[in-house]
């Protein structure tokens, strides 16, 4: 189990509400008060998706030091302080679950964890994820979280990029279903590759998304961005993504695309309604295929 | 005053030059015989060559890769048999800092894309120093699409600092221009050989450099991310990019130890600019040649070696760290 802040209390970083920890989990991880999606935890958000089933794979390729790297601290000790704090010994966790009946590949990556970067066990492991999805034919849920590339094992993470690319368009080519919901934050060399060549990308409300960073924006054009610049909501107005989504809606929406990338007729599924308009547009379908 | 060390040190080297230049004039507009002395200039002109540019740092080969008279795709370009450019992402604009269209080869005919920066300040604002918008990834992409439909082999040329980080970028969605054009040069069912002919800046580089031949000139550079960047970042000081430069592994040797490079064109002392014609040359007849190699394959194979040559980086273990050791 991984090792978490054991205090009662956080206070939220957008309100500065001060929230009892147990209330706050039962809540998704969502503030009460003013909505703020909190950075999940992988395997929260495993439990809150999958039907209470979960086969982890490729968790036994763990990181290695490839270019021992050192800066302000050594990349063995930095590993060593994520793996303690996260309990993960990655950035990513792969597996097979079942979220609302449906057999699913699911891979959650978790910010906790070096920033969510992509080193080269991530890339190998949801390409492992990606290969043994497309030999069961089942579709792909990637909940990405990252900063991008990780930087400490140089381009043999950039080349990530390229791996990952490569397994997506052959899982693809064989008309299986990619759904990549992005969480905050998403950028970089995870968000140039496999997060959006998703065929549905779906957004966690309020999540950061972006391919630069937003000081490195900043500090290239020398002033000061809009604060909604760059958020999920921005995105769906630019057109760049299918969905915003509340995490309470999460599940549910997955649940209904899910239906249509299996060719499930919903009578067999029984759901409840979503509770807001965000997915309003998919219920003509549900009814015609009824 | 440049900010390049390597421009820096060629400055005692131009004072050199231009002695050696003017003895020359003299010797040949009078009587008397220089020859010696011009010999002479000419031993200790190689001789602080030598010196300067004997051997190269990591952190000078970045300032080399970006050194201002280093052949750009360009010039490259021009020393095929022919070239016709074609613009525009046919959605938005034409985006200068990626160059591409139709070309001649030794014969053969290609698509070639490359980024292109440039040489002064007025062309460099015209390309955006070289960093492609989305509006550049989208050409791109058409491009391999168009080589990949009509069978003809793709030829790239790498030379960014990166993406454009920019608001109009990011409003136009450069994660998906990018993430599109890796797609489309994994799955082009034609050769492709990538040149990292200057920097090779992180994904912005990536998008037009997968391919099944991969080659690098010896001060090139190819790097996850930028020495300074990295610094500042890991650092929290942009003053450690020299350390930087070193651990990032970003130079044609340590590349080609893993593998992410095939092939390294070697440079005359003290860089490609040196002798640019030479250096074009003989890049463009390792590209030839390498289009040979892989024109002779099916497409299914040219496939499966691209999909394993991409998949394999990953399982880099044993043999390359204790190369890495040994080199420490």
């Amino acid at each position: 189990m991984p090792k978490r802040d054991s205090s009662l209390w956080t206070k939220c970083p957008k309100c500065g509400e001060v929230l009892y920890r147990r209330d706050l989990a039962a809540n998704l991880d969502v503030c009460s008060r003013c909505g703020h999606h909190f950075r999940m935890h992988a395997y929260d958000r495993i439990a809150m998706l999958a039907d209470g089933d979960f086969t982890e794979i490729g968790d036994e390729i763990a990181p290695g030091d490839p270019l021992g790297w050192t800066d302000k601290k050594t990349y063995s000790a930095k590993l060593a302080s994520d793996r303690e704090q996260s309990g993960l010994n990655e950035s990513v966790v792969c597996g097979f679950a079942t979220i609302g009946g449906f057999a699913v590949a699911l891979a959650v990556m978790d910010f906790h964890f070096r920033g969510g970067t992509m080193g080269r066990v991530t890339g190998e492991r949801i390409t492992l994820l990606l290969e043994e999805a497309r030999r069961r034919k089942v579709p792909c849920t990637i909940f990405a979280a990252s900063g991008g590339a990780r930087m400490e094992e140089g381009m043999l993470a950039l080349m990530q990029m390229a791996k990952t690319t490569a397994a997506v368009t052959r899982f693809m080519d064989d008309g299986n279903a990619l759904i990549v919901v992005l969480t905050d934050p998403t950028t970089g060399g995870v968000a140039a590759s496999f997060a959006f060549q998703a065929d549905v990308i779906v957004a966690e409300s309020r999540a950061m998304i972006g391919f630069a960073g937003r000081r490195v924006i900043e500090q290239t054009i020398r002033q000061r961005l809009p604060d909604q610049f760059q958020t999920a909501e921005f995105l769906l107005e630019k057109g760049a993504i299918d969905m915003v989504v509340d995490r309470h809606n999460l599940k549910p929406t997955l649940i209904r695309l899910l239906q249509y990338v299996c060719h499930a007729t919903p009578s067999f599924v029984t759901l409840s309604a979503p509770q807001s308009g965000a997915v309003e547009g998919l219920s003509k379908g549900d009814h015609a295929a009824t | 005053m440049s900010n390049n060390v390597i421009v820096e040190r060629e400055r005692g080297l131009g004072e050199l030059e231009r002695r050696i230049a003017e003895l020359r004039e003299a010797s040949a507009a009078q009587p008397l015989d220089m020859s010696t002395e011009v010999a002479a200039l000419e031993g200790r002109y190689r001789q602080l060559l030598a010196e300067l540019f004997g051997t190269l740092s990591p952190w000078e080969k970045v300032h080399m890769a970006r050194h201002p008279a280093r052949p750009t795709s360009l010039d490259y370009i021009a020393r095929f048999d022919r070239f016709d450019e074609l613009h525009g992402d046919r959605h938005f604009r034409d985006d200068p800092s990626i160059i591409g269209g139709f070309a001649l080869l030794r014969g053969r005919s290609v698509i070639v894309i490359g980024q292109q920066r440039g040489r002064d300040t007025k062309e460099n604002l015209k390309r955006n120093f070289g960093m492609p918008a989305p509006e550049g990834y989208r050409k791109a992409t058409r491009l391999a699409r168009l080589g990949a439909r009509l069978g003809l082999p793709i030829v790239t040329f790498v030379d960014t600092k990166g993406a454009d980080p920019g608001i109009t970028s990011e409003e136009h969605a450069q994660s998906e221009a990018i993430a599109t054009a890796l797609v489309a040069f994994t799955t082009a069912p034609v050769p492709i050989v990538a040149t990292i002919a200057g920097e090779g800046g992180s994904g912005g580089a990536l998008a037009i450099a997968i391919a099944d031949r991969v080659l690098m000139l010896e001060h090139s550079t190819y790097s996850v991310a930028s020495p300074e960047g990295c610094a500042a970042i890991l650092w929290s000081d942009a003053g450690k990019a020299e350390e930087a430069a070193a651990r990032l592994k970003l130079t044609a040797d340590d590349l080609h130890r893993f593998g992410i490079v095939d092939e390294i064109v070697p440079e005359p002392l003290g860089g490609a600019h040196r002798d640019a014609t030479a250096v074009v040359n003989a890049t463009l007849d390792r590209i030839d040649a390498a289009l040979s190699g892989l024109t002779a394959l099916p497409a299914a194979r040219l496939l499966e070696d691209r999909y394993q040559k991409y998949r394999r980086i990953g399982q880099w273990q044993a043999e390359a760290q204790e190369e890495i050791e040994r080199v420490h």
